[in-house]
């Protein structure tokens, strides 16, 4: 027994450690006054300074930023509707091909979304005239696709695990249908709408891929520049960047973590009152 | 066993032809594809009724409920409630509340909030909603309660919860999915007379749906016995126990010994059955209606036999075997006792007094002895 | 009990919906159009289902069919740079223009059936490392501690919520030749030269295990967890050793995770593009990164299209292999 544990703890120090020592580097050398990344010139925080003038970075930054969170109110929506259809219309004409045409974006390689929604687009703007040029509409409706798939998956594997009688219950008390949706149904499932929303903001916000192929000219997002710098080799403001960005899903991380846990605590207290309360 | 804490004799409604049902399911049948979940069910079911679906897992009790209740449609067949035509109506429509197995408390409300749920649905004045909830909560007692959410209550206070919603709408039926199933044995049994006594109080028809015959003999007027997707006897809980009307109702319904035989005489106040399985006949006061020579089963209570180490003085009714097993249960004892035939014959004795279960020992020679009235003759 | 600890909490959310519906469900012409559309036949359950039904025809179908309608036509110069499939001659002729020479030259031209064969071993020889780590710490974190458990699955997420872009960046900073292992290296004097790593095959599997070794050891995990413990208890109490335990009890009951895992490695590594670009060799054959290089550098849309499709024909075999692994999955959870 001593045995395995040893090998098990040995196993996680190393598979962290794996995990974690690029970021961790990343950060480390954000901080580091010299030009080359790898050689440790003394503590500095000039590069954090130089990001923030770096005009072309941040309004990539904020133009992903803005891309993401359309793209995620419009998936959450898309995708509520689509988990609804699959976990609670039964057995309707056409239910396969909307199955599947929701999980296909998930497993499809980036570069093959990416080509196909530009032909896509191409061909729309020859034949209607829209969208007319390329950029923050055709890089969120990308992005929504992809993303609105990962929000069904989210919605239906909740709303499969949430007890039906509950909607059933409130019919038989008079409600009709889309009052129950959005009386009953979406508050119970706020939660997972909410990590949906920031699934997709995640994935719009890291996508290089999709938003290189639908993007035009003068439309660049922060993955799109950072992949342009990076492709000519290291440099400390984008390790800066990286640390910014680090340190931010770190917190939100963290602060999803510690809520959760008092929510949990506050949930067994209350059931231990009840069953004390009997 | 139970006993059941109404008078029977006032409620005799359903033995009366001109009474008019306030439930009638027409002949109804229900499919899932290929299987039959109801079997073209035919029940009447009369006003300030509490009647038991009874039956196993499976046998169409809960899609009954369903149907009556507005989740599923019936493939063929009509269901009639206070004579209107429940066809295409949609459960927020019907003047039928449920509750359910699961109790199906809205998690984001409180008490409160779930017991008026179903008032707001209907536009009820904002003063009126909150008077007749709390009068609700007053009657399943958790007023002190309203304001909690529904994890913050015990088992129990979830079940009264879910009672008083489904009745703060007055509906005339109320429909119950195994509303005890999920109940501690001990609540379980305080919880029964509560819920009858509630059922009086208001004057609403219940339609219960359960697999646990004690509930169903407790609770209900008339219990209506299930398998396989059809009705298989509907009576009162005494005619169900006492009279059974097949081989499967006697032995769903509490304990049960079976003899196989022959109907040797067929007389109009009695019968006689030759049975090699008891190694004797079997004298019955009671006729029977079935064809001379036919194979029939005798069905008798473990309770309705007497055991006893001298032979007893009658000579039908009688069987002598070996004990081979004593249960000691506290209230009765339990003795299996094994005939020539090898059949094994379950025998309860109550003990009385005291070591009332002493005098009889394993592997000791025994009779077994009953009343001529005690057997019940039913076919396959 | 006092008050307070039981302050009501309303839900403000919900009530605010209500009064609204309620509003809505007074309004005259609300009433008629939700006749209106009931008479059609279109009620709330269509609305709700045609909506994300033609949003994914629209932007996921139809894409598809006109990238195989694409890639059998011809490049030209111009724009679009490709010919269309049907032409009309003298105005009532109709000409059809199909070209399998996109699909031939798959063939034809060494380049893409080397990439093609080079994306499938890359990315089979990440998975299997990625097994060989992410089983044995999923196999650790699903037997540890339940408190530990949820910090130890956090932690293994984390890293998929930072960019994926920066964190394959940062091995650049490692493996170069005056990056971190070679730096740290030549200080303890093992070596005296640099070790050449970045842009090397060697680098595409760093970087592939590294960014797709979540997407293993979750599917592994969540599987693992669920695992009935009593049944390696009910294994020891006949006699089998922990090693043999694991050998037929736990391996083959976590066969459906150790599918899906690998699936979830391997689909998106074989057309990895970015990892490549950052740290492989510049002249790396990886499908993902020909296909960019026909569509950005050569401009030939045609072809790229048929490299697209090429490659899709290739996911169908791993892509069902998931879904069944999925679905038994979930079949087991319900049981």
């Amino acid at each position: 027994m001593k045995q395995s544990s040893t090998f098990r703890i040995s196993v996680l120090v190393f598979g962290f450690a794996f995990l974690y020592i690029p970021i961790l580097s990343l950060i480390v050398y954000s901080f580091n006054k010299s030009r080359l990344v790898t050689v440790w010139g003394g503590f500095s925080t000039q590069w954090y300074g130089r990001l923030l003038e770096n005009r072309q970075i941040l309004d990539a930054a904020w133009l992903s930023v803005k891309i993401a969170a359309t793209n995620a109110t419009g998936a959450v929506i898309l995708g509520t509707l689509a988990g609804l259809a699959l976990a609670r219309f039964g057995k309707f004409r056409g239910r396969t091909l909307l199955s599947g045409m929701t999980t296909a974006p998930l497993v499809m390689p980036e570069v093959i979304t990416g080509l196909s929604l530009l032909m896509l687009f191409v061909v729309m703007e020859s034949a209607f005239g829209w969208p007319a040029g390329r950029g923050f509409t055709t890089i969120t409706i990308a992005h929504m696709t992809l993303t609105l798939a990962y929000v069904t998956v989210i919605v239906q594997s909740r709303l499969s695990s949430l007890d039906d009688s509950l909607e059933e219950a409130a019919m038989d008390l008079g409600a009709r249908p889309a009052k129950i949706f959005f009386v009953i149904t979406l508050p119970i499932i706020a939660p997972a709408l909410v990590s949906g929303w920031l699934l997709a903001f995640t994935i719009s916000l890291d996508d290089l891929v999709i938003a290189s192929f639908v993007s035009g000219p003068g439309a660049s997002t922060l993955p799109m520049v950072i992949f342009s710098k990076v492709r000519l080799g290291v440099s400390p403001d984008i390790n800066a960047l990286a640390t910014i960005i680090v340190l931010l899903v770190t917190l939100g991380v963290i602060a999803a973590g510690i809520f959760l846990a008092r929510q949990e605590k506050r949930r067994q207290r209350d059931m231990q009152m009840a069953a004390a309360a009997k | 066993m139970a006993t059941n804490p109404r008078p029977q004799q006032q409620l005799a409604v359903w033995n009366d032809p001109q009474a008019v049902p306030y439930v009638h399911i027409d002949r109804v049948t229900k499919k899932f594809g290929d299987f039959v979940a109801v079997n073209d069910v035919s029940l009447k079911i009369y006003k300030k009724e509490l009647f038991c679906l009874l039956g196993g897992s499976g046998c169409g009790k809960t899609t009954l409920l369903r149907m009556l209740a507005g989740f599923e449609e019936p493939t063929s067949g009509k269901l009639f409630i206070d004579g209107v035509d429940m066809t295409g109506i949609p459960p927020y429509e019907r003047p039928v509340n449920m509750m359910f197995q699961s109790y199906a408390l809205f998690p984001h409300m409180t008490v409160e909030q779930n017991v008026a749920f179903g008032l707001k649905q209907d536009g009820v004045p904002k003063d009126e909603i909150a008077a007749r909830v709390d009068d609700m909560l007053k009657l399943v007692r958790l007023q002190q309660f309203a304001r909690r959410k529904p994890h913050q209550l015990s088992g129990g206070q979830r079940q009264r919860v879910a009672l008083a919603r489904s009745l703060v709408k007055r509906p005339k039926l109320l429909l119950l999915d195994e509303p005890l199933g999920a109940l501690d044995k001990k609540l379980r049994e305080h919880t029964q007379f509560e819920l009858v006594n509630i059922q009086e109080q208001l004057g609403v028809t219940f339609v219960v749906v359960t697999h646990d015959q004690e509930e169903a003999m407790t609770l209900s007027t008339r219990i209506g016995v299930m398998n396989a997707g059809e009705i298989v006897q509907v009576g009162t809980p005494k005619d169900i126990y006492e009279f059974p009307s097949s081989k499967f109702v006697a032995e769903f319904i509490g304990n049960v010994n079976m003899f196989e035989g022959r109907l040797i005489e067929d007389e109009p106040d009695h019968v006689r059955i030759d049975s090699p399985e008891l190694g004797g006949t079997i004298y019955v006061d009671h006729g029977v209606s079935s064809a001379p020579d036919a194979v029939v089963f005798a069905a008798i209570r473990p309770e309705k036999i007497n055991i006893s180490v001298e032979p007893p003085e009658q000579t039908d009714n009688v069987a002598q075997g070996t004990v081979k097993e004593i249960a000691y249960m506290g209230d009765v004892s339990v003795y299996l006792v094994q005939l020539a035939s090898n059949k094994i014959v379950r025998v309860t004795q109550p003990n009385t007094y005291r070591h009332a279960e002493a005098s009889i020992t394993w592997d000791q020679t025994v009779y077994l002895s009953w009343h001529a009235s005690s057997p019940v003759v039913v076919s396959e | 009990m006092n008050a307070r600890a039981e302050a009501p909490r309303r839900h403000r959310h919900s009530a605010g919906v209500q009064l609204i519906l309620d509003f809505l469900n007074r309004l005259p012409p609300y009433r008629w159009t939700q006749a209106r559309l009931v008479r059609w036949g279109i009620t709330g359950r269509t609305l709700a289902t045609a909506i994300p039904y033609f949003w994914l025809l629209l932007f996921f179908l139809v894409p598809f069919i006109i990238v195989l309608k694409i890639s059998f036509s011809e490049a030209r110069i111009g724009i679009p740079p490709y010919q269309p499939l049907l032409s009309w001659l003298d105005g009532n002729v109709a000409q059809i223009n199909v070209q399998l020479k996109n699909f031939a030259n798959l063939i034809l031209d060494s380049l893409y059936w080397r990439a093609y064969l080079n994306s499938i071993k890359v990315a089979a020889i990440s998975t299997v490392l990625c097994l060989l780590i992410g089983y044995p710490m999923a196999y650790a974190i699903a037997r540890a501690q339940s408190t530990w458990r949820h910090i130890l699955l956090m932690m293994v997420i984390l890293p998929f919520w930072t960019s994926f872009l920066l964190r394959v960046y940062a091995w650049i900073g490692i493996l170069k030749n005056n990056g971190l292992i070679n730096n740290f290296l030549m200080w303890t004097g093992l070596i005296d030269e640099p070790i050449v790593m970045l842009q090397t095959d060697f680098a595409i599997y760093v970087g592939i295990v590294y960014s797709y070794l979540p997407f293993m050891i979750l599917p592994l995990y969540s599987n693992l967890e669920k695992m009935d413990l009593t049944l390696l208890e009910a294994a020891a109490d006949l006699g089998a050793r922990p090693f043999k335990t694991f050998l037929t009890i736990t391996l083959p009951l976590s066969l459906p995770g150790i599918i899906a895992g690998s699936m979830l490695v391997f689909i998106p590594a074989v057309g990895e593009f970015v990892i490549p670009e950052l740290l492989g060799p510049s002249d790396s054959l990886m499908i993902g990164k020909v296909l960019w290089q026909v569509f950005f550098t050569k401009r030939d849309w045609p072809a790229a299209c048929a490299v697209a499709i090429a490659l899709l024909l290739l996911l169908v075999i791993p892509i069902v292999m998931l879904q069944r692994a999925q679905a038994a999955d979930a079949r087991g959870a319900h049981r």
